[in-house]
């Protein structure tokens, strides 16, 4: 066992985990955060998608010894308390979920692509969410829905 | 959870070279997108891990007659950085072609080259631009060109204790002169190739070819470059009947096989078709006129 510090939701964390853990299994199993999903955990589906640093990381594809001083974002700190965020009350708004099982890594690689592009075309959105499949097929509403999340962030 | 016998997370280059002159069963961990896929296969099992996590690989530095690209540069850093979208844009489709986003968030252009795969993205355009690659062992370094580093299916030159530290691409003049990587496959994103096509062309003042390069992945057991082709159109002025006799050359290097991806014969037609493709666009770039 070895244990590492690091931010997970905006709180300072320190985990005990196991070297050959992936970070899933220490945001599912260790934290309880289960929001984050486990899909194929070859890294082709996405649904395990957390926030690195900020940046869009298959969570099952990543030793968790390997976030030992990073900032870790996932789907239960993407709100404030009970208040859903600008990308998830798009989502609701627009049916962009169905099942619900690529929702949270859907809603952080696009919570992610509007942080660096804060116009993002359905060509942009396409290429940035290539990564998370949908297995409802629900990729009209989600383009929607993100381009809708843009147009609220936007306003103000 | 993987069985992972150990973990090493060295922090400087010496460090981790004593790691593995002393462990040499030990496996580099680069991104990590491939070595845990296959352990998650149970394809390995019970391994000693040395992460290059910690160690400063990344970057990319234009010495001018030379681009450096380090082996720990990810996808994504490699297709945003500056000096590769002036220099060698190809590598930039080659970068943003590989896997989707979070892959290419931390997938690196040196674990791609030592996988060994013929279909990595990264190697027609490494062929084509006759990179080099500066292997480092406690011992020293040697450079061997990446023409010579793969050896066969998933096999590279890569002694026990050797790791990759640069991956030198020799770039010169960029007045008339053009490269391109085309990538064939079902989807846009979340493929591997079924065939991967590059080329190179440097024009003289005449119009004339001074160099050609074309390089192919997933067409043979490892990237293959076409020389036969190459000889053909260099000293040239391209016709279109040129380049449909330079790619019928091309399938001389090749040796493609059938796949669930697509079968030899679909190979075959596609060399020959991504190799003219691949070339005129290159011969377009470096301001030839369009054929």
């Amino acid at each position: 066992m070895i244990e590492i510090k690091c931010t997970v939701n905006g709180k300072p964390t320190q985990v005990r985990i196991e070297e050959g853990e992936t970070l899933l299994d220490m945001i599912r199993e260790r934290l309880g955060l289960t929001g984050t999903k486990r899909g194929c955990e070859v890294g082709e589906c996405g649904a395990c998608t957390v926030l690195l640093d900020g940046v869009p990381t298959d969570s099952c594809l990543m030793l968790a010894a390997l976030a030992d001083g990073k900032d870790i974002l996932t789907i239960e700190g993407i709100s404030s308390g009970r208040e859903l965020s600008v990308m998830q009350q798009a989502f609701v708004d627009e049916g962009a979920i169905q099942c619900g099982y690529c929702t949270p890594g859907m809603i952080l690689t696009a919570h992610a692509l509007l942080k660096k592009n804060k116009n993002p075309t359905a060509e942009d959105i396409k290429r940035e969410l290539a990564g998370n499949m949908c297995r409802c097929a629900a990729y009209n509403q989600i383009i929607n829905a993100v381009q809708k999340a843009a147009r609220e962030e936007n306003k103000d | 959870m993987y069985f992972v016998k150990k973990l090493y997370l060295p922090e400087t280059l010496p460090e981790a070279l004593k790691i593995l002159k002393e462990h040499p069963e030990t496996t580099i961990l680069a991104g990590g997108t491939d070595v845990l896929v296959k352990m998650r296969h149970k394809r390995m099992r019970d391994v000693t891990l040395l992460s290059l996590a910690k160690l400063p690989l990344s970057g990319v530095e234009d010495k001018g007659d030379e681009i450096v690209i380090g082996p720990g540069t990810t996808f994504t850093a490699l297709a945003e950085n500056p000096i590769m979208q002036t220099r060698l844009p190809m590598l930039c489709t080659a970068a943003r072609s590989m896997g989707g986003p979070q892959i290419q968030n931390v997938a690196t252009i040196g674990g791609n080259v030592c996988n060994g795969a013929t279909s990595a993205d990264s190697a027609p355009s490494l062929f084509a631009l006759d990179a080099v690659l500066t292997l480092t062992s406690a011992g020293g370094d040697r450079r061997v060109p990446i023409r010579e580093f793969y050896t066969g299916p998933g096999r590279v030159k890569l002694e026990s204790g050797e790791m990759l530290t640069a991956i030198h691409i020799p770039a010169g003049e960029q007045a008339r002169w053009g490269g391109v990587y085309i990538k064939f496959s079902t989807r846009k994103a979340m493929d591997i190739a079924i065939l991967g096509s590059a080329a190179v062309c440097e024009l003289g003042e005449d119009g004339r070819v001074i160099k050609a390069a074309i390089a192919m992945g997933v067409a043979a057991p490892t990237p293959v470059r076409c020389t036969d082709a190459e000889a053909l159109l260099t000293g040239k002025t391209p016709t279109a009947e040129l380049l449909q006799e330079a790619g019928r050359l091309a399938l001389t290097a090749c040796s493609p096989r059938s796949s669930w991806r697509a079968t030899k014969e679909y190979r075959e037609a596609l060399i020959q078709e991504l190799s003219v493709r691949a070339f005129q666009e290159a011969y377009r770039l470096a301001g030839g006129k369009a054929l």
